[in-house]
């Protein structure tokens, strides 16, 4: 018959063009590529320089601790006092937190409303292992990682049954029983509403106190980094094509015969592992853990963190973070300042929320600047005549999702 | 003859200005490209062909020139008057009927309510629709889900023969109906495009040489062939393996 | 007896107000794919202006709470149309940036409502009845349990009446099965948008008013966990099915108060009953087409 035989033309054809983007690309860049060679070497030189740029950036932020540099009105005081350095290693964590959840939307297109929960658990658990167990902090870290890496499977396993808006529900749902877990407190484990405060009985005293700021930031910084590097090499691996052309097309990919339940689950257990390794650090550098971070809430803010930075984006997610939290803090330290108070009560009231502003800035964002930051420096860049098609358009990605 | 920039006439005829003219239409699904290169017109008369083998454009150039698909570029005329760029439903007010392929009638609406919603005109054709399918009349409030394949698609070609339109957009209507059904609906195309110009995909070439004048053929997106008459391009063996593939329904007779 | 029949008119007392907020969500999502997180500010706002409303005509009288109800309900329309206006309609189809206007939205206006009427809830009474009970089969039930209740029935009974009876009715229950069909019949489909945002918001505004005595307080975070519990029972009845949101309604908000009640975690076998459905039946229990035969 000639339509099974142009179908099955089609079919091959397909498989040719997934079969494409599974060949290996030059790091960092998305499956639906297709240039010409040329455009490749100018994509190599700018890896190169984007590469070195990378490395400046995390040498600079290592030595900021070591340098004096005060930016007013940015940061609560100069770089090596505990202050600013608090501030700027939840900056980093949060950029982190964010690089998990963009493994899930931007490169597997899913929309998830649970993130919050494995990052909770990461923070709690090992809480918890510290204040009943005498366990040591790396073996409680590596039980932690483990309980967090099944919970994630498990969840993960049920979530991904369904897609789109019942995916986001199931995990939503799913966050929600760990949220409602934590503020039940049972057997006085988690502390309720109050949190949990970090016993540091087997924290090693470098990692403990304001005077050792300094050490928890560049351990924030080392998560960042070790994250980022886990979330590249993740895009670059087969999984991470196969969820790609999953996010692109997923009817595409299942004529062909191949399986994109493994492949997705196996991203959403890395992001979801990932994230608890980012709820460890969170516990260390608070000193404990709050119910916030395992809240409906706490997935929102990621959200808006990701797409503030622009959706599929690497660079996008962290700078999402780090200006979100930023923002977040600094516009609470606004609200309570004299110039806010001496305001008019329509102008103190909303200008006195932070979230207010928060969110009526990501409503712009969505409206008036898709694909957020990265979305703009890629206008920018095209522009000017470079980077042509060196990341996806955020855009793109952002219809692609869900 | 592998693009055709300026709309060709189905049937030559140069004095006649067509009903609809396509040019160079481009239009994408999900950013894959479906319709590369299409243009062509409809002629005020009759019913004209659009074949090609499938999951070459057919559906996708109906849908965007309806604007149900994003149109990438090209033109797209309604009586002279350019239509491209408007909303869907602002389009279909203009004048355009559309059965498409899978028939798609609310499924949970009775068939009187899915005929009462596709009524635009203050004076629609009720007597006209009722005559043709008297089947309807008795299964005003029966769900249209539960109909049977061949009312399901008397109701679509009625929502389309409800209203004074300038042209018909019609989509593999005999898809999958049993041969009887398939005459009936031919009768009824036959009858409607008495008074109003049809476009009809149709895989059943026996149903196209006894109804369409002219014939319009695609391939990979693009307009391949422009056939005056129809019947003379089915004739054409030739043509029709390289166009239509190799062991079409040509010959068969239903 | 008595506990069950007062956990039975709690559960429905509670499955009320979980339909009047899920009603709304379903229909905006089965008509439009949108998931609505604004509806949560849409409640708020209905409750603490209808609660402001009442105390400032006496909110012991029954004219304070009618008007309540009246001022609720017209503050969530008209918030909801607003929304679906300025913020939905200039991303049309494009869903997944409508869902996120919506989330920020939602944090916009829930931070708005603190700065505006502080954090803390404020403890709300209606008229003198309302905080009775009636003796039923033994049980002490409250009386604002049947009005709730009532309104919800009446709801229902006028969203049913409503999509069957109307032209607008029709061509949201086309809509929902079929958008891109309707406009293909020449329907500016828009329009109906509009519509279904302004009577889910009138809907959840009631809600929030109803929810307000239900919980016995009003603060802005009063939407924020019912949005979640709506949310899941938009989910398990079938997302754009009106009967399924009613019918699931019922069943979480009963489910909710036996187990609370006898074994205390209520919460947890809502969320398991999410799963389950889920994965046995991803569409809900009346799936998308039940609609139509409402």
């Amino acid at each position: 018959m000639s339509t099974t035989a142009s179908k099955r033309q089609e079919q091959l054809n397909t498989r040719e063009r997934v079969k494409a983007s599974f060949a290996p690309p030059p790091a960092g860049t998305g499956p639906s590529a297709g240039r010409s060679s040329a455009d490749r070497t100018g994509t190599g030189r700018r890896e190169l320089l984007g590469g070195a740029l990378a490395v400046a950036g995390v040498i600079l932020l290592a030595l900021l601790p070591l340098l004096n540099i005060h930016l007013p009105g940015v940061l609560p005081s100069p770089t090596y006092e505990p202050g600013a350095l608090q501030l700027m290693a939840l900056c980093l964590l949060m950029g982190a937190a964010a690089l998990t959840y963009h493994l899930l939307i931007g490169v597997v297109g899913l929309l998830s409303f649970g993130h919050a929960l494995y990052v909770g658990a990461g923070a709690y658990v090992l809480g918890i292992l510290l204040e009943r167990t005498g366990m040591g902090l790396l073996p409680a870290m590596l039980v932690t990682l483990a309980v967090v890496v099944i919970l994630a499977n498990l969840t993960g396993a049920v979530a991904l049954r369904v897609s789109g808006i019942p995916f986001a529900m199931v995990t939503l749902a799913f966050a929600q029983a760990g949220s409602v877990l934590v503020r039940r407190n049972p057997r006085g484990a988690t502390g309720g509403e109050e949190g949990l405060s970090l016993n540091t009985d087997q924290v090693p005293a470098l990692l403990v106190g304001v005077s050792n700021s300094r050490n928890l930031y560049w351990l924030a910084l080392a998560v960042l980094v070790v994250i980022y590097l886990v979330v590249r090499w993740i895009q670059s691996s087969r999984a991470g094509h196969l969820a790609a052309a999953v996010r692109e097309n997923e009817n595409r990919v299942r004529v062909l015969g191949l399986k994109p339940y493994l492949a997705k689950l196996l991203i959403f257990v890395v992001s979801g592992t990932l994230a608890g390794c980012v709820g460890m650090a969170h516990l260390l550098l608070q000193s404990g853990a709050v119910p916030k971070t395992v809240s409906a809430d706490f997935t929102i803010s990621l959200l808006v963190m990701v797409v503030l930075g622009g959706v599929g984006s690497r660079w996008g997610a962290v700078l999402g973070g780090v200006l979100y939290t930023l923002l977040d803090q600094r516009l609470t330290v606004l609200a309570q300042s004299e110039v806010i108070g001496a305001l008019p009560a329509v102008l103190r009231v909303p200008l006195s929320e932070p979230l207010f502003i928060l969110g009526t800035l990501f409503v712009l964002v969505v409206l008036f600047m898709p694909g957020g930051l990265a979305g703009w420096v890629r206008r920018l860049s095209t522009r000017f005549g470079s980077g042509r098609g060196r990341t996806e358009d955020p855009v793109r990605v952002l219809e692609q999702a869900a | 003859m592998s693009t055709a920039p300026e709309p060709t006439t189905a049937t030559g005829a140069d004095t006649e200005v067509p009903v609809l003219a396509v040019s160079r239409l481009r239009a994408s699904i999900d950013g894959q490209q479906v319709v590369e290169d299409v243009s062509f017109a409809v002629p005020a008369m009759g019913i004209t062909a659009l074949l090609g083998r499938n999951g070459v454009g057919k559906t996708s150039s109906i849908k965007a020139i309806l604007g149900l698909i994003r149109r990438d570029g090209g033109t797209v005329e309604l009586g002279g008057e350019p239509i491209h760029g408007l909303p869907t439903h602002r389009i279909v007010q203009r004048g355009i009927g559309y059965v498409p392929e899978d028939r798609e009638v609310f499924a949970g609406l009775s068939v009187a309510e899915n005929l009462r919603l596709a009524e635009r005109d203050d004076s629609p054709r009720r007597e006209l629709v009722e005559s043709l399918f008297p089947d309807l009349v008795k299964r005003a409030h029966q769900a249209a889900g539960t109909l049977s394949g061949g009312q399901q698609q008397m109701v679509s070609l009625a929502r389309a023969l409800l209203n004074d339109n300038r042209v018909l957009l019609v989509d593999e209507p005999t898809k999958g109906l049993a041969p009887k059904i398939v005459s009936e609906v031919a009768e009824a195309l036959a009858e409607a495009a008495t008074t109003v110009p049809i476009l009809l995909v149709e895989q059943n070439l026996s149903v196209v040489r006894r109804l369409a004048a002219g014939a319009i053929i695609l391939s990979d997106g693009k307009v391949v062939h422009t056939a005056e008459s129809a019947e003379s391009f089915l004739d054409d063996e030739d043509l029709v393996t390289r166009h239509l593939g190799v062991g079409t329904e040509g010959g068969r007779a239903s | 007896m008595s506990t069950v029949v007062l956990l039975l008119v709690t559960g429905l007392g509670l499955g009320a107000v979980y339909f009047l907020v899920s009603s709304g969500l379903s229909l905006i999502y089965g008509l439009m794919g949108v998931l609505n997180f604004a509806h949560g500010a849409f409640l708020t706002l209905g409750a603490l202006i209808g609660w402001q409303t009442a105390s400032l005509i006496g909110a012991g009288t029954w004219a304070g709470f009618l008007l309540s109800l009246l001022i609720g309900c017209l503050v969530g329309a008209l918030l909801a149309s607003l929304t679906e206006f300025v913020l939905i309609r200039p991303l049309y189809e494009r869903h997944i940036e409508q869902v996120l206007v919506t989330v920020g939205l939602n944090l916009a206006a829930i931070a708005l409502f603190e700065g505006i009427w502080g954090t803390d809830p404020v403890y709300i009474d209606g008229p003198a009845w309302m905080g009775m009970t009636t003796d039923i089969l033994g049980a002490q039930t409250p009386n604002h349990l049947f009005i709730t209740i009532l309104i919800a029935v009446l709801v229902l009974v006028g969203m049913v009446v409503f999509l069957k009876k109307t032209r607008y009715g029709m061509i949201i229950r086309a809509g929902v099965e079929n958008r891109s069909m309707v406009t293909a019949l020449g329907i500016d489909v828009r329009r109906a948008f509009t519509l279904v945002f302004m009577i889910g918001g009138a809907a959840a505004g009631l809600g929030g008013v109803l929810a307000s005595h239900y919980f016995g307080y009003v603060s802005p975070m009063l939407g924020g966990s019912l949005l979640i519990f709506a949310f899941i029972v938009t989910v398990i009845g079938g997302l754009g099915s009106l009967p399924g949101a009613a019918v699931a309604s019922l069943l979480v908000g009963v489910l909710q108060q036996f187990t609370n009640y006898y074994w205390g975690f209520g919460d947890f076998v809502v969320i398991i009953l999410l799963a389950v459905v889920l994965l046995t039946r991803p569409a809900g229990l009346l799936g998308r087409k039940a609609v139509a035969t409402a």
